[in-house]
Formats: structure tokens, sequence, C-alpha cells
């Protein structure tokens, strides 16, 4: 999950943010990391890049990017899947 | 036509690698410095504490942080939010961004960049950051155009439109860039020039 929190920072330009400051099950919106919509499509690319995934169903988004975790359990799945 | 007085209360001017606040030099970096290195420089001097600014584009990093040193010193909580307008201008619009999209496009284009394809988004991050809520307007003119920009504010303060104005260009193209801003308002305060023209390129001109 550490990688993931530094290709989050890096995509979305976190420059006062360092890994350690993000709790694996810390909200990445609103109260959270205060992401905005436009972080969320910034995530969406973000696992396009780096793990080539392709979200199909854009309402899983907010399950998804809830946190590093999700996140991470989500790619996890992904990856699992046969090609 | 004027109908009132108005004047120019603070300013500020951004370029070469130098800042300057009311005519005076503020700060300044190393000759040549990248215009990125400038823009983070300035924003650890003069603010912090605003991580959206790493998000903007150059052109709102630049107008983004003139505002932020403009109001350094000149207090515009004597006005209505409302009552704020904001007139900028410039030569290039966003194509500075435009082009760094459009770069992006052939692979997966960037959300973080389509946002700022709008020469007026710089005016929003000064809004948001301020919470201005009065009217605005972004010219693209050839080259800075005081009486352009004199006609209009004029006309925001005259029609009771806005009791204050930041105006003025903020320009950004590759390495080039060019800031500077107005603050003018009906009331006079000390050290406040009469809002002319002539006194705008006389600030424009500044140089050190």
């Amino acid at each position: 999950m550490a990688d993931l929190k530094a290709q989050i920072i890096e995509q979305l330009n976190l420059q006062e943010v360092k890994p350690e400051d993000i709790g694996n099950d810390q909200p990445l919106f609103k109260e959270g990391l205060g992401l905005d919509s436009i972080d969320a499509l910034e995530l969406i690319v973000l696992l396009q890049q780096h793990y080539g995934i392709r979200i199909a169903n854009p309402e899983q988004g907010p399950e998804i990017f809830q946190s590093v975790r999700t996140m991470a359990t989500y790619i996890t799945a992904q990856q699992k899947q046969p090609g | 036509m004027s109908n009132g007085n108005a004047y120019i209360t603070a300013s500020c001017v951004i370029r070469d690698q130098q800042v300057f606040s009311n005519g005076s030099l503020l700060w300044q970096d190393a000759p040549g410095a990248e215009l990125t290195d400038f823009l983070r420089k300035g924003y650890d001097r003069f603010s912090g504490q605003y991580p959206k600014f790493h998000k903007m584009d150059a052109l709102s990093k630049l107008g983004w942080l003139a505002a932020e040193i403009l109001l350094r010193t000149a207090p515009v909580e004597d006005h209505l939010p409302e009552q704020v307008a904001i007139v900028l201008s410039n030569r290039s619009a966003s194509l500075d961004t435009d082009l760094r999209y459009y770069n992006t496009v052939k692979d997966i284009p960037s959300p973080a960049l389509f946002v700022y394809t709008l020469a007026n988004i710089v005016i929003g991050e000064i809004c948001i950051r301020h919470g201005f809520k009065g009217e605005h307007i972004f010219f693209t003119t050839g080259g800075f155009d005081a009486q352009q920009v004199k006609a209009y504010t004029q006309i925001l303060l005259d029609t009771g439109v806005a009791t204050a104005c930041l105006c003025g260009w903020v320009e950004v193209m590759e390495q080039q860039y060019e800031a500077v801003l107005y603050l003018v308002e009906r009331q006079q305060r000390e050290g406040g020039k009469p809002f002319a023209a002539e006194e705008m390129r006389n600030i424009y001109d500044l140089r050190f």
C-alpha cells in the first residue's frame, strides 16, 4: 500500500502530503484526505496507467475509492482475474 | 466617462524572477530560475497552507500568487464579497496549458489539466481563495491595454456593480510570464494613486 500511496501523491500532485500521512483506512474524499471530483477522475487514470485496470461500472467508484485499502483490495482482485 | 473618483490602492508586479509590491522590490529569485520553481518558492514565501495551489496550472498559480501578495497589505474586508470584481487580461489565454493538455490526449487525457484549459479559471481560483463573488471578465489582447482594463473597471465602479476591483494582466507562455495586478477602490488610502491609464502603465513598466 506504500507504493499506492506514493502513486496517489504523485498523480494528484499532493505536494504537501507524505505517504505516511495517509492512513490505510482514511477516507480519501471529503473529511478525510479532502479529494474532489477531478481527483476522482485522476484516480481512475492512475488505475489505468499503472495497473491497466479500467473501471467498467462507474457506480463502483465510491466503493473502490473509499480508502487506500479499498483501492488496493480492488487492484489485487482485478489482477487475480484471468486475463 | 467616469462619474466618480477611484484609486489604485495597491499593486503587485511579478516578472523576471522578481516580485514588486506597491512599487518596491519585495523579493527576487535567482536569475533564470524555472517558472515552476519560482512559483513554488513564491508560494512558500508568501502563503503556504493552501495545498490546492500545487494542482493549479502555471497561469492560475501566477495570478493567485500575485493576488496573494497584492492583498497582503490591502484589506478588502471593507467590501462586500459580491462587490469585489475582477478584470484580467493576457495575450496567450490558456494556450500554455492547452498545449500541455493536448500532449496528454494521445495517451490518457488528463482531467487535472483539462480543467485549466480556460484563461478565466485563474479568476475562479482567486475568488475561491478570498471569497469574492463579484462580476468578472477576462480579456485576451495582443499586449497590456491599460485603457481597456481601466475603462471596463471604471464602468463596474460607476454603475455600482463593484466597490473594489482587482484588475490587470496575467500572462504565461512556457517560461515567459508576467503578472501586474492593481487593487482599485473608490476610497483613497495612504499611498493610493489616481486610477488612470497612465498610472497603470507607470506601474506596469516598473522594473528593477
